[in-house]
């Protein structure tokens, strides 16, 4: 099993007025293909920075981190919009959707910027559409959705360009827990299927459903531990049987 | 990302706020509108001025006798040799641009018919008079021959002149008395209107040369053949200056003017009266141009603080963006193509309504305006580059967003 993300000495300092503020210090991390890994922390422990870092939003102050082998920290900032289009999915906390557009045409954004001619855009997203179990709602705007679809949109969306990994920030941060099982589930699936999820989330029973769970605290990882992850497919239908 | 779908992001966006893009649009709407139409009503100006001036004979030129020193005394025009209706035959035979040349004799005269009486001015002319000043008759004949020879009692008589002494009835065949001499009315001239100085052109009455010459006005004894002036006009597409310097040189040798001698004749025509008619209208519809700019500036502004709004607006748009893919040059041309969209689609609707207005102005005002390729090309280009011009600043700030920053932007 290959490493996909390999962190190495990694750190991040922001200058606040005279003083320097260590937002992740030297960590280093390694994560397989197909892990499913929660990262967890309070507020201001340096995991949302080191998230930034991993999705190539943000570069490091030190340190050096290689995506599927290739050293992304140190290309430019065209590279990593590359990057970021081809390699990476980004899912939200608040969704994130363009407003009075389409589900499909917000599924197929990552793919605009890839140079996919237009048929084959639309067919994809479509296809990604139906893999969230929302294939009859490719015309609805984000405003006519629930919270639990307008997150699976957004997942279709990460998915468009079929990407090596999936980083979710809080995912269920917005949704009641119920809808949070479900988008738990959908993320369980995915990564039945191979796919490498890394996501972040301050609440216990949201982390239990990864495979691996590492914690941060004042910019290090305190803990790294495996975890069996509880099924949230079963948890759904231990409660009242309701179709979604 | 292709210029397609940049073209298909801006427009969807624009679609998303369809009122605040229509009214943000109107800015460049009026603007072009306005530019269109006020250079329709200068142009439709300007070429109402040239038919006004080719009416009255652009292609015209006047010879006076030159001025004289005689003992050391200036004297003024028509003090020299005199001009004779010789000269214009000879100017006309000889001169291949001249089409026609008419001599006439003019004074005033107090004209009375029964007890009605007028002071008018008495031409007296040669039919080539009509020819050289666009003139016809509304009724009644031309001179004949005979009577131009004979110095015949005959005249024709302006629309000022017919009004005064007849009013509404029928002059044509009567007989009025012109220094009491009696003639008979044969024909009437159409209506003329003033003249760029402001005088009545229709308060005249025409009488064969040698009528007036002869029977009212009168001539020095010896000087049977003397005319006032020879009003000429030259052919359509002929040199002016070149048909003037064939003029001088022949009248040097008519009237035997040694080298040296200044010009036996005074000769001017209307050419420069018409350069500063079309300069003065053209100055005004540059002015008219320059303050219907001022509206596409405004226009222009407009573009610049929505476009400004709807970057902070769409801060976390951006930022998602960002994290999917785009490049901070894909953000710059969706916001520079959303601003020109905005720009070029309101310079479309202001051609529109600049065309419609010019058109609306000519039927309701009656204002003559003319319409140009070359200002709706200028208007639309110029919207064009106020939408890249106001659109850049705005989406250089959209562009120079950080993703991480723009995404967390509340």
């Amino acid at each position: 099993m290959t490493s996909l993300i390999a962190v190495r000495g990694m750190s991040k300092s922001y200058t606040m007025g005279s003083n320097t503020v260590m937002a992740l210090d030297t960590v280093s991390l390694e994560i397989a293909e197909g892990e499913f890994v929660a990262i967890m922390g309070a507020s201001g422990s340096g995991k949302s920075t080191f998230m930034n870092l991993l999705g190539c939003l943000d570069t490091p102050s030190a340190g050096e981190y290689r995506l599927a082998g290739e050293k992304v920290s140190d290309l430019t900032t065209d590279q990593l919009a590359t990057i970021r289009n081809r390699r990476i999915g980004f899912v939200f906390q608040q969704f994130n959707l363009l407003p009075r557009t389409s589900a499909l045409e917000n599924v197929e954004l990552p793919l605009l910027y890839s140079s996919i001619p237009s048929a084959k855009r639309r067919a994809l997203a479509m296809a990604r559409l139906n893999e969230v179990g929302l294939g009859s709602r490719t015309d609805h705007q984000p405003s006519q959705l629930s919270g639990g679809q307008q997150q699976r949109v957004a997942i279709a969306r990460a998915l468009a360009n079929n990407p090596s990994l999936i980083l979710a920030d809080e995912p269920t941060g917005a949704l009641d827990s119920r809808t949070s099982i479900e988008i738990m589930a959908l993320l369980q699936k995915l990564n039945a299927q191979r796919m490498t999820i890394v996501m972040v989330t301050h609440e216990p029973d949201i982390a239990a459903f990864a495979s691996r769970i590492v914690t941060f605290r004042d910019g290090k990882i305190i803990s790294d531990v495996k975890n069996t992850p509880a099924d949230a497919q079963s948890q759904l239908s231990a409660v009242t049987v309701e179709t979604s | 990302m292709n210029l397609l779908a940049t073209l298909r992001v801006a427009m969807n966006a624009l679609r998303v706020n369809m009122l605040r893009s229509v009214l943000t649009m109107l800015g460049i709407i009026i603007g072009v509108a306005a530019v269109i139409t006020m250079l329709a009503v200068g142009a439709g100006a300007e070429l109402r001025i040239q038919e006004q001036i080719k009416s009255l004979g652009s292609n015209l030129m006047i010879i006076t006798a030159g001025a004289r020193t005689a003992n050391g005394v200036r004297i003024g025009t028509g003090a020299t040799p005199d001009l004779t209706e010789d000269d214009a035959t000879a100017i006309a035979r000889e001169v291949s641009e001249v089409e026609a040349a008419a001599p006439t004799y003019r004074g005033s005269a107090q004209v009375v018919n029964g007890n009605a009486n007028w002071a008018t001015q008495v031409f007296g002319i040669t039919p080539d008079y009509f020819v050289v000043r666009n003139w016809t008759l509304e009724e009644g004949r031309m001179f004949e021959p005979a009577e131009l020879a004979g110095a015949g009692k005959v005249a024709l008589i302006g629309q000022t002149v017919a009004r005064e002494l007849f009013g509404d009835n029928d002059p044509m065949d009567q007989t009025i008395r012109i220094k009491n001499v009696p003639v008979t009315i044969v024909g009437v001239l159409s209506r003329k209107g003033q003249n760029m100085t402001g005088n009545d052109q229709d308060d005249v009455i025409m009488v064969p040369l040698a009528t007036a010459r002869n029977r009212i006005i009168g001539v020095e004894p010896g000087k049977q053949r003397q005319v006032g002036m020879i009003q000429l006009k030259v052919f359509d597409g002929e040199s002016m200056s070149e048909a003037e310097d064939k003029i001088r040189s022949l009248m040097r040798q008519r009237m035997r003017t040694t080298e040296g001698q200044p010009d036996p004749i005074t000769l001017r025509n209307m050419t420069e009266m018409l350069q500063a008619q079309e300069e003065s209208s053209r100055v005004m519809a540059m002015l008219l141009a320059a303050v219907a700019s001022v509206s596409l500036i405004v226009g222009g502004i407009g573009i610049m603080n929505i476009m400004l709004v709807s970057v902070t607006e769409r801060t976390r748009e951006i930022g998602l963006r960002l994290a999917v893919g785009a490049r901070s040059r894909d953000i710059l041309t969706q916001f520079l193509v959303e601003a020109v969209t905005l720009s070029v689609l309101g310079g479309l609707i202001g051609i529109a309504l600049g065309v419609g207005g010019s058109w609306m102005i000519a039927e309701i005002a009656g204002w003559q305006t003319q319409l140009s390729t070359a200002s709706i090309i200028l208007a639309v280009s110029f919207s064009a580059v106020v939408g890249i011009f106001f659109g850049f600043y705005p989406a250089r700030k959209a562009a120079s967003l950080l993703p991480i920053q723009a995404l967390r932007y509340e």
